[in-house]
């Protein structure tokens, strides 16, 4: 493993083992802004020919600040924030911060909104992963499979707009529970789409899985070990295809994962394509999931039945005069929380999302801390590529499937 | 001998003012063909389809603004561009594209010139053409250009051995270097071409593949791999120097095809006798063509494609009516064949782009050092073998 570096002084800790006279190797700035960073990551890759023989990332190019802003915003109007984390997962963040806040309220969620909970954190999953995939495989050079991710991941957000009015910043879990029951034909839209993407997986596999030069830039390629990947605090997708079966949803469940019947996918390769197969069969799992939800969703309400915390309904706020002093205290200064801290950990499509909240029993949190995949996952690069080839880094960091806004929170 | 220099100035024109606007039509039909298998419309806004899109394309990046960095290498910068373009458009001189036809009393070949050595030719300016890339990489002071410009010159000369092995076999077949001769060994259907007739089916696909390489395409687009090196030799490139290595690429495209139409796929020759019915092939495909696109006409997928289909259909109709006017048979039909061959060829250049990913760069090179080369080495002997054998 190689050494952490000092913030600020990258160029200089590079160039200290550079011999002050004759061959010396070439530093490679790579990003921030560079087609296959995914983001505004920066790389500093030090070459000898095309081989790296030191590379450091450097983030904080997207910082947001949003933890902080947590703090100065109800409990409520929080969860809009953590959409903007995690972009391609913004259902998961949601779910996340929910469930952890959740568990200091000590709500009970009813089974039906726990459902619909677990079905649209599928279709988050599909979302992210479809739009890894497709980025991952343009970053090889197969272009095709960029178009045919997008068309699902285009459906997808179709069906996200359908019950929630936005396509990428849904903001639709609540705190108690759903926003608004999804509306009619949704379920429909969801059955005709499920039916139709496992074919669709068959093609990306079609084109992929089977092509010499797919797998010739993807096996053997990018190899971590799986203590390293431990002591940096690698999770999700890659230390499955390490052999290690470790998902929240089976381990800890949350939200009646536990009700669903799916396989947690697993590799022993520990390379770039074993990261591409357990992704895929996730795609496929997700899809059975979403599947079984839709088939077996209880019937029931959407929300808690906690007047405090949770909104009434529309009708009820214009007609019964309780139920609209509950909406303008809601509205106009958020609920209290009792006292305490929490930390609450599910399964993100990039691996372990984690929140910790701590409230001082105001209606604004103490303080809201991520503990975001990317961020682990990022720590593996330098580690990762140091002695391959500079395309290999490009496969390696599509491998690892971050979200720079996830990072820099 | 006033004569001669009419003529081959007529030539001159025509032939570099077909040759520009097919490669501008070239970028618009791959553009076209890429959309379709990526389940998308492509250019469609530019004129009815897109059609104008390669003007608008020109005009805009005739008037960019053409940046300069301060940091380059400022001849080689400017000359990188030149020699890519010269290079490509060099190599098409030699190439015939039919047989003698007469003009006003003159017998004259479709072709500029005619090289005894016409297939070395072709050869060595396609190794020239390596320089433009290569300077443009170390001219333009830029990392990512510099391992760009690195990679092609590696590539370039790898694949060159190939390609060069490759086309040494259907030599030996016809006994000759000039292109003209080549085809004319080859006339009396597709039994006699090269690539069935003399045996020579892997030295084609060898050639293919090397083609690919030396072009630069898809599976093989290292030196430009956009997501590694940005954009390769031409990143710090812009305006109509940019485009002017875009041109030598799908120029350099549109020769190679040529050259396998040439060397292994009969040149102009048809693939049966026309008095057996293969002179009626071009009129019938424009006919099935013509009343397509006429139906699509008639029911039109938006409402522009009323007119635009129908005027399709009618243009593809009169196009079948010309074809079986006997007067214009005589050169009109050796074109056409000619065309289609590398119309194939680079219909397949687009099709891979759709669907291969990259190859990375050791396997490039393993591969054309550890497999392309030892088979093209072997056809050549064996068939060497057998040419002594048989004469």
């Amino acid at each position: 493993m190689s050494e952490p570096g000092v913030p600020g002084q990258f160029t200089a800790t590079l160039e200290r083992d550079q011999p002050e006279t004759g061959p010396r190797r070439m530093i490679l700035n790579m990003g921030p802004q560079h087609p296959s960073t995914h983001g505004v990551l920066r790389l500093l890759i030090e070459l000898d020919g095309e081989t790296i023989t030191h590379c450091e990332p450097d983030i904080g190019y997207l910082h947001t600040g949003i933890e902080k802003e947590c703090e100065v915003k109800t409990y409520q109007q929080a969860v809009t924030l953590t959409d903007r984390v995690d972009y391609l997962a913004p259902l998961s963040n949601n779910l996340a911060y929910c469930l952890a806040v959740e568990k200091l309220l000590q709500l009970e969620i009813p089974p039906q909104a726990q459902w619909m909970r677990v079905m649209l954190a599928e279709f988050t999953r599909l979302n992210s992963h479809l739009v890894w995939l497709a980025t991952h495989a343009i970053d090889i050079g197969a272009m095709s499979v960029f178009l045919y991710c997008f068309r699902e991941r285009e459906e997808i957000l179709r069906i996200f707009e359908m019950f929630s009015g936005q396509r990428m910043m849904t903001s639709y879990f609540r705190i108690g529970g759903l926003a608004l029951e999804p509306p009619r034909g949704w379920y429909q839209r969801v059955k005709k789409f499920i039916d139709i993407f496992p074919s669709r997986v068959d093609e990306y596999e079609n084109l992929l899985t089977a092509n010499p030069i797919w797998i010739g830039r993807t096996k053997g390629v990018g190899f971590i070990s799986l203590e390293d990947m431990l002591d940096l605090g690698v999770t999700g997708p890659m230390l499955r295809a390490a052999g290690l079966k470790i998902d929240a949803r089976k381990d800890r469940p949350y939200s009646s994962y536990d009700k669903f019947d799916f396989e947690v996918p697993t590799r022993t390769a520990n390379d770039v394509y074993a990261r591409y197969q357990v992704r895929i069969e996730e795609l496929r799992q997700s899809a059975k999931i979403i599947r079984q939800a839709m088939e077996g969703m209880p019937s029931g309400p959407w929300k808690a039945d906690d007047p405090h915390v949770v909104l009434p309904d529309r009708e009820k706020m214009k007609t019964q005069m309780e139920a609209l002093i509950y909406h303008f205290k809601i509205v106009t200064e958020g609920f209290r929380v009792p006292e305490g801290e929490v930390y609450h950990v599910i399964e993100s499509p990039r691996g372990e999302l984690g929140y910790y909240v701590v409230s001082d029993g105001t209606a604004t949190p103490y303080r809201v801390h991520m503990r975001t995949p990317s961020f682990g996952n990022l720590q593996a690069v330098p580690t990762m590529v140091e002695g391959i080839l500079i395309a290999d880094v490009i496969a390696s960091i599509g491998s690892m499937d971050f979200v720079l806004g996830d990072t820099d929170r | 001998m006033d004569a001669f220099i009419v003529i081959t100035l007529i030539k001159l024109a025509l032939i570099a003012f077909v040759l520009l606007t097919a490669v501008a039509y070239l970028q618009w039909v791959e553009r076209k063909v890429i959309a379709h298998i990526q389940v998308r419309p492509g250019p469609y806004r530019v004129g009815p389809h897109g059609l104008l899109q390669p003007l608008a394309d020109v005009i805009k990046l005739i008037t960019k603004e053409d940046m300069m960095p301060s940091y380059v290498n400022k001849p080689l910068y400017l000359f990188a561009p030149f020699i890519a373009v010269a290079m490509a458009l060099l190599s098409i001189a030699v190439i015939p594209f039919g047989p003698t036809i007469e003009v006003a009393g003159y017998q004259t070949w479709m072709q500029l010139t005619d090289l005894n050595i016409g297939v070395l030719f072709i050869l060595a300016a396609s190794s020239m053409g390596v320089y433009g890339i290569a300077l443009a990489g170390w001219a333009s002071n830029n990392k990512y250009a510099l391992l760009g410009g690195l990679r092609s010159s590696a590539q370039m000369i790898s694949y060159e051995l190939p390609l060069a092995l490759a086309v040494a076999s259907p030599l030996l077949v016809s006994n000759t270097l000039s292109l003209r001769k080549l085809v004319g060994s080859q006339e009396g259907g597709i039994l006699h071409w090269n690539v069935i007739g003399g045996g020579q089916i892997v030295a084609f696909l060898v050639f293919v593949i090397a083609a690919f390489a030396e072009t630069n395409r898809v599976p093989f687009d290292l030196p430009e791999a956009e997501n590694e090196l940005v954009a390769g030799f031409h990143t710090e490139y812009s305006s109509m120097k940019f485009a002017a290595f875009f041109m030598a690429e799908y120029l350099n495209m549109v020769t190679v095809s040529c050259m396998a139409a040439l060397l292994f796929l009969g040149g102009w020759d048809a693939p049966w006798a026309p008095e057996h019915g293969s002179r009626f092939v071009p009129s019938i495909i424009f006919v099935i063509a013509g009343l397509t696109a006429l139906y699509h006409g008639a029911n039109p997928p938006h409402k522009l494609d009323r007119y635009t289909f129908t005027a399709f259909g009618l243009i593809f109709l009169v196009l079948a009516a010309i074809f079986v006017a006997p007067i214009v048979q005589s050169w009109l039909l050796p074109l056409f064949w000619f065309v289609a061959k590398a119309g194939i060829i680079l219909f397949a250049f687009i099709w891979i782009r759709g669907t291969l990913p990259r190859f990375r760069y050791d396997q490039l090179m393993g591969f054309a050092w550890k497999f392309l080369f030892p088979v093209a080495m072997l056809n050549l002997l064996v068939t060497s073998f057998l040419i002594a054998w048989f004469a």
